[in-house]
């Protein structure tokens, strides 16, 4: 139990260890996890500014959703209005068309009509006159006949 | 072992056996070969492991290694920046050194307490006390060389005159300055002592211990030297821890001008 020279052996060795470590341990290890923390605050740092950029693009890309949406119901709501005008028009033309034919045919109907008549008078006075041969070649009484045939020629006339 | 060993000198012989140093030389110039030896050795581990550390330390991810060593660094610099508020490139690798080293010291001790001096007396050495922490020598090495640091510093900060006015005028003012000194000197002495006193005390009652228990019959051995080694694994971590959070403390009030 007694102090000696061992004691003088022991503190070269300690002061060895501890030089050594304070040189040649220490400053390596330290500085490597200083390095790592920068690296680490770095990194986090750098995620951060992700996380707001991102964000801010998916604001940005909610905005463009948005006018997107609104420019497309506009072109929407201008085809209709096109479309609309388009069906007004078309009626308006089919109504005139129609209009036009119904006039035509009218005038058709009209001529028609003439021509028939034509005929018809043309026809009723051949049979009159058919009739009125056979009549006068039954009984012949020209005095008396020719007063009636000047009666129908003058009505028919 | 340790029976025979009780048969052939008795319980007395076998403990006095194990406490005694292999030693050459006479009254002061006496060496400790073994607490030489072993601390050393493992004074040696401790550098070399660091050191394999410190040459592959890298700022990425980390090896097993590396990453052990800078749990230790951490875990020592966030205690020096606990009590230490100056700027020192000395005190927190002295920190680790003397955590680490204290712990190997003690660490010994869970070595079977025959094993190490067994394979000794094969190799012809007769006596072999494995444990540094349990020579006086060791314990006081390191406290008294802590000492003279304190000495430095106080003298580095606060000048030679600025600390022995802090010797002479406090705590009590200068019209008691013989009083003044003498708890001064036996505040600082008491710093040393106790420092070394406290580590050999507790690892030289559990080494005994770890001997007397190795004396009992093999049978109920187990049953207490295994609490025993378990109980061991902290009281070694936390002398260790003691010895560094003193040293830092120490040094720490040695910056502190008054």
């Amino acid at each position: 139990m007694s102090i000696n020279a061992t004691l003088i052996g022991q503190m070269i060795t300690f002061a060895l260890l501890v030089w050594f470590t304070m040189k040649f341990v220490w400053p390596p290890l330290y500085q490597s996890l200083e390095e790592r923390k920068k690296k680490i605050a770095d990194g986090l740092a750098a995620a951060e500014k992700g996380q707001e950029e991102m964000d801010l693009a998916e604001k940005r890309a909610i905005n463009v959703l948005k006018e997107a949406k609104e420019k497309s119901a506009d072109i929407v709501n201008l085809a209709q209005k096109r479309a609309n005008e388009i069906v007004e028009e078309s009626k308006d033309a089919a109504k005139k068309e129609g209009e036009r034919l119904l006039v035509a045919a009218q005038a058709q109907i009209d001529q028609e009509l003439q021509q028939v008549k034509e005929s018809l008078r043309k026809e009723v006075s051949s049979l009159a006159l058919n009739a009125a041969e056979q009549i006068l070649s039954a009984e012949i009484d020209q005095a008396k006949h020719q007063e009636i045939l000047n009666k129908v020629s003058n009505q028919i006339g | 072992m340790a029976t025979e060993a009780h048969a052939a000198e008795g319980a007395t012989g076998y403990i006095v056996h194990h406490l005694t140093p292999l030693s050459v030389g006479e009254g002061f110039w006496t060496l400790h070969l073994d607490t030489l030896f072993f601390s050393a050795v493992l004074g040696g581990l401790f550098v070399w492991f660091f050191k394999t550390a410190a040459e592959r330390a890298t700022s990425d991810v980390p090896g097993l290694v590396q990453n052990f060593a800078e749990m230790m660094i951490e875990f020592v610099d966030s205690q020096v920046k606990d009590s230490f508020h100056g700027k020192s490139e000395l005190i927190a690798p002295l920190a680790l050194t003397i955590f680490c080293w204290v712990f190997l010291f003690n660490f010994m001790d869970l070595f079977p307490v025959d094993l190490l001096p067994m394979i000794g007396s094969m190799m012809g050495i007769e006596y072999l006390r494995v444990v540094p922490s349990t020579d006086l020598n060791a314990t006081f090495a390191m406290s008294i060389s802590v000492f003279f640091l304190i000495i430095f510093y106080s003298i580095k900060v606060k000048g030679p005159w600025g600390f022995a006015k802090e010797l002479m005028f406090q705590p009590f003012g200068p019209w008691l300055l013989p009083f003044n000194l003498l708890l001064k000197l036996v505040e600082e002495l008491a710093k040393p002592i106790s420092l070394a006193l406290r580590l050999f005390g507790n690892l030289y009652a559990g080494e005994l211990i770890f001997i007397l228990i190795a004396l009992l019959p093999w049978a109920i051995q187990p049953a207490l030297s295994f609490p025993w080694a378990i109980f061991h694994i902290l009281i070694i971590t936390l002398q260790a821890f003691i010895f560094m959070v003193l040293t830092i403390v120490y040094l720490s009030m040695a910056h502190e001008d008054h």
